[in-house]
């Protein structure tokens, strides 16, 4: 697939480095050449100086016979144009444009074919909100994933001592709650990945990966981890983009403090939140004004800036005062790495959840989602079985019967549409059927290609 | 050991490298010229090698990143350890006659193969077998493209890692020109214009009436800009014109970019070539200077038919001018300027990205722009004026790293050349050998010009030669970091 890549700003560069593969060929325009220089010498793509909404930079670029056009820049006007010069110049197929601003909506008229041609809109700072006010719903996750409209969940959490199943074998597990409609699917311990078989005991400290029927999700949480209480009070500091749209999303959930330094700013912010959020005028990292606004008696505390070493400090100084749970964006993919599980309880990481979206816009065929793991090493992937016995690889066979990669299982199949559908954990010898959605673990990136192909529907003109 | 990780794909390219002997095998087992014991042995030995070296990839594991430094020490290994695989058959041929080859002459043969220069010390050439002449041939159609290009094309192991071996072995001071976004697609890419290209020269020389293999082999050694022959008297053997014109055409064709054809192609704009600076540098420097040195040749009445003095004027400037190095006759009897001239140009005529060697054209306009603008300033001191290729801003590092290659250039020339006259080596022999060498060309002047070979030198003298040659084809500064204390610390 050929595909264009608008800006080499941070979103720019993790949606190349998701992409870049054998299989697709990447171009990355951007105004700035020492920041390609760069790109160039880490990944193996190709860089076009200039500004993407120039018809002779995209021309340059290859637009001519380009897939796809994913705008990634700063600014959102500069990604709508681009899309539209694409678009109704070179004809480009398919076109990805990440918008900041929430008034464009994807299917909007004005986004639409006679108006911006916008096929997808991402926004980074729309999952980023989405993806922590998930981890707030369910205070003991470390993530949580929706699949198939929200039916099923696959939630990343640390077993603890006190939960009922900690210190006991998966197939304890099965025995005691043979009604719940769960499974591990898989297991890391001190980083690295354990077999998850019915012998193997879940101890304290292990990352859990459960998939469930999302009505279950708070059963299956009590199993593996002590019973957290709802967050009611929780503090943020940055009130970015990113701190305001959580906030304005928490209304009437918990009460909310959020720490800005810019002034000007803080007088938005209460200008548009209900007046029963406080908003403070302060440094996040700064010891006595966390301690005077009683960061100790805090459910939460996010630290939401734009910048990382800012957010880590103010973070682990949270936790040290006292915050029961602290969480901080970290862009740095090494920091993030190195702060998960430390101090910090859950460095999110905002490109690999925009990355998750942008991936189930471009993976081709039955995939319905696609999201990404432990920061990127690991995927779970949802796609749907169609066709009938001669053409699928997957309908009317026996689950044991399918010819998975190494490593890779399936976690559930959720049959049916709409409210009438169940979420069921396949045995080995579940039968799948036509439209199932199924969703699968996959341990290693490399991976999902081959398990894409297993959605693919082979033709066949004689059968 | 903290370069282990280069030897799996050091390894690879040995392997590849020894199937390539298939092709002088097959010749020989189809000529039945008495060859052919020579290149199963060797092959056997330079795939063993391969074979053990890719073993390290047990230790280092199959996906490996290369670091520019990694990189540039497999540039170097490679560049060192292939002309002594290729020698093999040489010296195992040549075992079995009367006149055995020393092992410093055919490491000599085989670089000056690979690196395009086509400076020889066999002598009797249309006595050798026509596997032997055709493998010396070959070698310089694999370096002229690239064997690392050819590598990065046809192992798939090299992901990012490939760019860095490209920018290695790649020639001219911008060496980061992708061309698409893979670098893969890229190498092929260059690849297939230089396959199509000499398929086209072979064509054209069969087309003049020269025998089949005669044209393969010349084929090999023009498009590569490397020179050599299966005749003693080089060109001069065949006695055509037409030839002699085809020649021209195809080695004009291959000192320049072969980016530009690639681009032209892809993009169906064949105009894209003719709005390249370097390109229109490089024809009407090598044109102009033919038709110069033709017109000075009739003027002092060296020649007279006009017709005829054009095309030998032509023939011998560009071939020498472009570095390829054939030669119809021996024009060092001509105007003492006349061949002064033609070496001198075989430093600075041919493109960057093309098969030539020596200083390239980029730079040398890179220099003149610079230097423009240097006297500029002297006039207008505040004057904002920067330095443009094809309206393309070029910025400071790249002129100060062409500054740089330049005094290192001149250096490497002065150095080997006082290490020539050390050895009681006449100076215009010594100087000419070693800027004939440098420049990846083949014949100088005197005792190693095209009426004589470098069969008479003595083994330093020819390790001298086979130093500079590889100086000059990896442009100095990538093979001399090697020796440098830094690269070596952790």
């Amino acid at each position: 697939m050929k595909i264009i890549i608008l800006g080499a700003g941070r979103v720019g560069e993790s949606v190349a480095e998701s992409l870049v593969s054998e299989q697709n060929d990447i171009t990355v325009i951007d105004q700035d050449p020492a920041r390609l220089r760069l790109l160039e010498e880490k990944l193996d793509l190709r860089g076009v100086v200039g500004n993407g909404i120039q018809p002779s930079v995209l021309q340059e670029a290859g637009a001519r016979d380009a897939d796809m056009v994913i705008a990634c820049a700063a600014a959102d006007e500069a990604n709508l144009v681009t899309c539209k010069v694409a678009h109704d110049v070179f004809n480009v197929p398919s076109t990805i444009a990440r918008l900041r601003s929430p008034e464009f909506v994807e299917g909007d008229e004005l986004l639409g074919k006679n108006g911006f041609s916008v096929d997808h809109v991402i926004c980074p700072e729309e999952s980023v909100t989405r993806y922590i006010h998930q981890l707030i719903s369910y205070p003991e996750a470390l993530q949580v994933l929706k699949f198939a409209d929200g039916r099923a969940s696959l939630i990343a959490m640390r077993a603890a001592h006190g939960g009922a199943l900690v210190g006991h074998t998966i197939g304890e597990f099965r025995e005691r709650f043979p009604h719940a409609q769960m499974r591990v699917v898989a297991l890391y311990r001190l980083d690295t990945e354990m077999e998850a078989t019915k012998s193997t005991r879940i101890l304290a400290g292990d990352e859990v990966f459960v998939l469930a029927d999302t009505d279950k999700i708070r059963y299956v949480l009590g199993a593996i981890h002590n019973i957290d209480k709802p967050v009611q009070r929780l503090m943020i500091a940055g009130g970015g983009k990113v701190g305001l749209r959580l906030a304005r999303s928490l209304v009437g959930q918990c009460e909310v403090k959020i720490i800005e330094r810019d002034k000007t700013r803080c007088e938005y912010l209460a200008s548009q939140l209900p007046s029963n959020m406080l908003i403070l005028h302060g440094d996040g990292a700064d010891e006595d004004l966390l301690l005077e606004e009683n960061v100790g008696q805090m459910d939460l505390f996010l630290a939401l800036t734009s910048d990382d070493e800012d957010n880590i400090m103010s973070a682990m100084l949270a936790k040290r005062l006292g915050a029961g749970r602290v969480m901080s964006l970290i862009n740095r993919r090494a920091y993030a790495d190195m702060m998960q599980g430390s101090t910090i309880d859950i460095a999110i990481s905002p490109a690999q959840t925009v990355i998750g979206e942008l991936l189930t816009h471009l993976r081709r065929g039955d995939v319905a989602a696609v999201h990404s793991l432990r920061r990127g090493a690991a995927e779970a992937l949802e796609g749907i079985a169609r066709g009938d016995v001669k053409t699928s690889k997957l309908v009317g066979r026996k689950v044991e019967e399918v010819k998975l990669p190494q490593g890779t299982r399936i976690g559930a199949i959720v049959r049916g549409e709409g409210r009438s559908s169940v979420v069921l954990m396949p045995h080995h010898d579940t039968v799948i059927e036509a439209d199932d959605h199924i969703i699968i673990f996959i341990p290693n990136k490399r991976l999902v290609r081959e398990v894409e192909k297993l959605f693919q529907v082979t033709a066949t003109f004689f059968g | 050991m903290p370069f282990l990780r280069i030897f799996p794909v050091l390894g690879a390219i040995v392997m590849v490298f020894a199937l390539t002997m298939l092709v002088p095998l097959g010749v020989s087992a189809w000529t039945h010229d008495g060859a052919e014991a020579a290149y199963p042995l060797a092959m056997l030995v330079t795939f063993a090698v391969g074979l053990l070296m890719r073993s390290a990839v047990w230790r280092v594991g199959r996906h490996l990143d290369l670091q520019a430094r990694d990189g540039i020490l497999l540039v170097g290994m490679v560049w060192t350890l292939l002309p002594l695989f290729a020698s093999l058959p040489l010296l195992l041929h040549f075992s079995g006659t009367a006149s055995p080859m020393s092992f410093t002459d055919a490491y000599f043969e085989s670089m000056s193969g690979l690196t395009t220069t086509g400076s020889t010390v066999l002598v009797g050439l249309d006595a050798l077998p026509a596997s032997i002449n055709l493998w010396r041939c070959f070698l310089q159609w694999l370096g002229g493209m690239g064997i690392l290009v050819l590598a990065v094309a046809i192992l798939p192991m090299l992901g990012v890692g490939g760019s860095q071996l490209f920018r290695a072995e790649a020639t001219g001071p911008m060496k980061d020109a992708k061309l698409t976004p893979r670098i893969t697609e890229t190498a092929k890419g260059l690849w297939s214009v230089y396959s199509l290209l000499s398929l086209a020269c072979v064509l054209g020389y069969w087309l003049a009436g020269m025998p089949a293999l005669d044209a393969w082999i010349h084929m090999f050694s023009t498009l590569s800009l490397g020179g050599l022959s299966s005749h003693d008297s080089s060109f001069g053997f065949f006695q055509s014109p037409a030839m002699e014109w085809v020649a021209i055409v195809f080695m004009l064709l291959a000192s320049c970019n072969f980016a530009l054809y690639f681009v032209a192609l892809t993009k169906r704009n064949p105009a894209r070539i003719w709005r390249d600076a370097e390109w229109r540098g490089s024809m009407a420097l090598l044109v102009g200077s033919g038709v110069f040195i033709g017109g000075l040749l009739l003027y002092k009445g060296t020649m007279s038919d006009p017709l005829d003095t054009l095309r030998v004027a032509l023939f011998n400037v560009v071939s020498i001018g472009s570095t390829t190095g054939y030669s119809t006759v021996d024009y060092t009897t001509w105007p003492v300027f006349a061949p002064l001239f033609m070496i001198m140009l075989s430093g600075i005529a041919t493109s960057a990205g093309s098969t030539g060697a020596g200083i390239k054209m980029a730079r040398l306009v890179i220099l003149f722009k610079q230097a423009k603008r240097e006297m500029s300033r002297i006039v207008h001191p505040r004057a904002v004026n920067p330095v443009t290729l094809g309206g393309h801003l070029i910025d400071s590092s790249t002129i100060f790293s062409v500054l740089g290659f330049m005094l290192v250039y001149g250096g490497t020339i002065i150095g080997l050349t006082m290490l020539l006259l050390l050895t009681d080596m006449p100076f215009d022999t010594a100087f000419t050998a070693v800027v004939a060498s440098v420049n990846n060309m083949g014949p100088g002047l005197n005792e190693v010009g095209p009426a004589g070979n470098f069969a008479g030198l003595t083994d330093f003298q020819t390790w001298v030669c086979t130093a500079a040659m590889l100086l000059g084809r990896l442009e100095m500064l990538s093979f001399l970091v090697l020796f440098t204390p830094g690269f070596w610390r952790k």
